[in-house]
């Protein structure tokens, strides 16, 4: 109960200083307040979809049908996370080139995610075998992430991106205001927590519902 | 390590060998993968008509139609297997990876022969011109390969799966994105010809994703197979 307190007070104190303290971006005026969100929300979905990774290697590894409740958490959490990254960034979009949705490169590479996640959740949903739905969850995991980098360089070349960048390559700099920099580390803190505290609900309650299938089959 | 391989590539030509022969006997999926693609060239030309479309819109449509067909003709390569109780036969006489090669060169071959018919009878339909014709030649034949084989290990997942042949395409579109991308780009580069343009990037691209999604399958399809 104590860490979910500090966690709600940070989160709203980071949502009211992304409207009260932190000035508005140069450039892109109000809308850029929505970095705040857009941002530390992608870099969760990277994080938990990563971890979906190394639990689904882990998986075949061992075959323990812990990691792949684990990979299925982890999934599930890194699809919620990509959901709000994709709808702050067409909301951004809108107000800033115009559209909500223009197949910039990296709309392309997050819609592609969403994707393979989408097909991800199908398939788990088509095989009832627990032991069989793990084999094929992992192996398509696995071999559907390799194939995401080829977007990089594919991309490009159809259409040009317009997707600000936060490290300016040529000055080796990061273009941040000072304010907002606190911030911003602020709510990527908080996200993360957010995400720690999520996956740990639901494995507990997947660990739970495991158990009590395991007793049903002993009465 | 050279000594464990020369196996794989006989027993994998012999796999291959025994695929050619029940589609000569059942000609199966060879006329559902024709078929699906002349149907889907029929309906584009048909609808078209005698206005010759965009050489931008004519790379998306090719590449539409093989996609499309290599979906309906390739998602039964493990189904029957499975249906006709052979599977444990075959697990007993190899091991999983020349089972895995011997599927994917018949699924090239499949595809190849499918292209070959296809592809000039497109070209004819729809009234188009090729000014680089071997940049073009060799995007068909890597599509087609690149296709193949990010199908074969889908199609063995699908094979496990309750929902058979429908899932095919939901598993596949995904993967195959950034193959399609590859070759769209350079069918539209090919086929308008503009001088001092050639598709090297999509080329390259394709190469290196054959080749990961062969080693990708090759080190994953154990799992699937020997589930």
């Amino acid at each position: 109960m104590f860490w979910q307190s500090i966690l709600g007070i940070w989160l709203t104190l980071v949502i009211l200083a992304s409207f009260l303290y932190m000035p508005a971006t140069q450039g892109l005026g109000e809308s850029g307040r929505i970095i705040i969100y857009h941002v530390p929300a992608a870099w969760v979905a990277v994080l938990a979809y990563l971890m979906a990774m190394v639990n689904s290697l882990n998986y075949l590894r061992r075959k323990d049908l812990r990691f792949d409740r684990q990979a299925q958490i982890n999934a599930e959490l890194g699809t919620v996370f990509c959901v709000l990254a994709t709808i702050t960034g067409a909301i951004w979009s809108r107000g800033a080139w115009g559209w909500y949705w223009n197949w910039d490169p990296r709309q392309t590479s997050i819609a592609v995610l969403l994707m393979i996640y989408a097909a991800y959740f199908v398939l788990r949903g088509t095989v009832e075998d627990p032991e069989r739905r793990a084999n094929l969850a992992a192996v398509y995991a696995l071999f559907a992430f390799l194939t995401v980098p080829f977007l990089v360089f594919i991309v490009p070349r159809i259409y040009d991106s317009l997707h600000p960048d936060l490290i300016n390559m040529e000055k080796r700099t990061f273009d941040m205001d000072k304010k907002m920099l606190v911030v911003f580390l602020a709510s990527l803190a908080g996200f993360t927590g957010l995400y720690g505290w999520l996956y740990n609900i639901r494995l507990r309650v997947e660990n739970l519902l495991h158990r009590l299938e395991g007793k049903k089959e002993v009465i | 390590m050279v000594i464990r391989r020369f196996p794989w590539i006989r027993q994998s030509l012999v796999i291959w060998h025994k695929e050619l022969r029940i589609e000569f006997r059942t000609r199966f999926a060879y006329s559902t993968l024709l078929m699906f693609a002349v149907t889907t060239l029929i309906t584009i030309s048909f609808s078209v008509g005698g206005f010759v479309p965009d050489s931008d819109i004519t790379a998306a449509l090719l590449w539409i139609i093989l996609f499309f067909s290599a979906m309906a003709g390739l998602g039964r390569t493990f189904v029957q297997e499975e249906e006709k109780k052979t599977i444990t036969a075959l697990k007993m006489a190899v091991a999983p990876e020349p089972v895995f090669l011997g599927k994917y060169f018949f699924n090239v071959t499949l595809l190849c022969s499918l292209t070959v018919l296809v592809v000039p009878l497109f070209l004819v339909l729809l009234n188009q011109s090729v000014p680089l014709w071997a940049p073009f030649l060799t995007t068909v034949f890597l599509g087609a390969l690149g296709l193949a084989g990010a199908s074969t290990i889908i199609a063995a997942i699908v094979a496990k799966t309750e929902a058979k042949s429908a899932m095919m395409t939901i598993l596949a579109f995904p993967v195959l994105v950034p193959l399609l991308l590859a070759t769209i780009n350079a069918t539209r580069i090919c086929l308008a010809g503009a001088p001092g343009t050639a598709p090297t990037t999509e080329l390259l691209l394709l190469l290196f994703y054959n080749g990961a999604v062969v080693t990708a399958s090759l080190l994953l399809f154990e799992y699937i197979w020997n589930e």
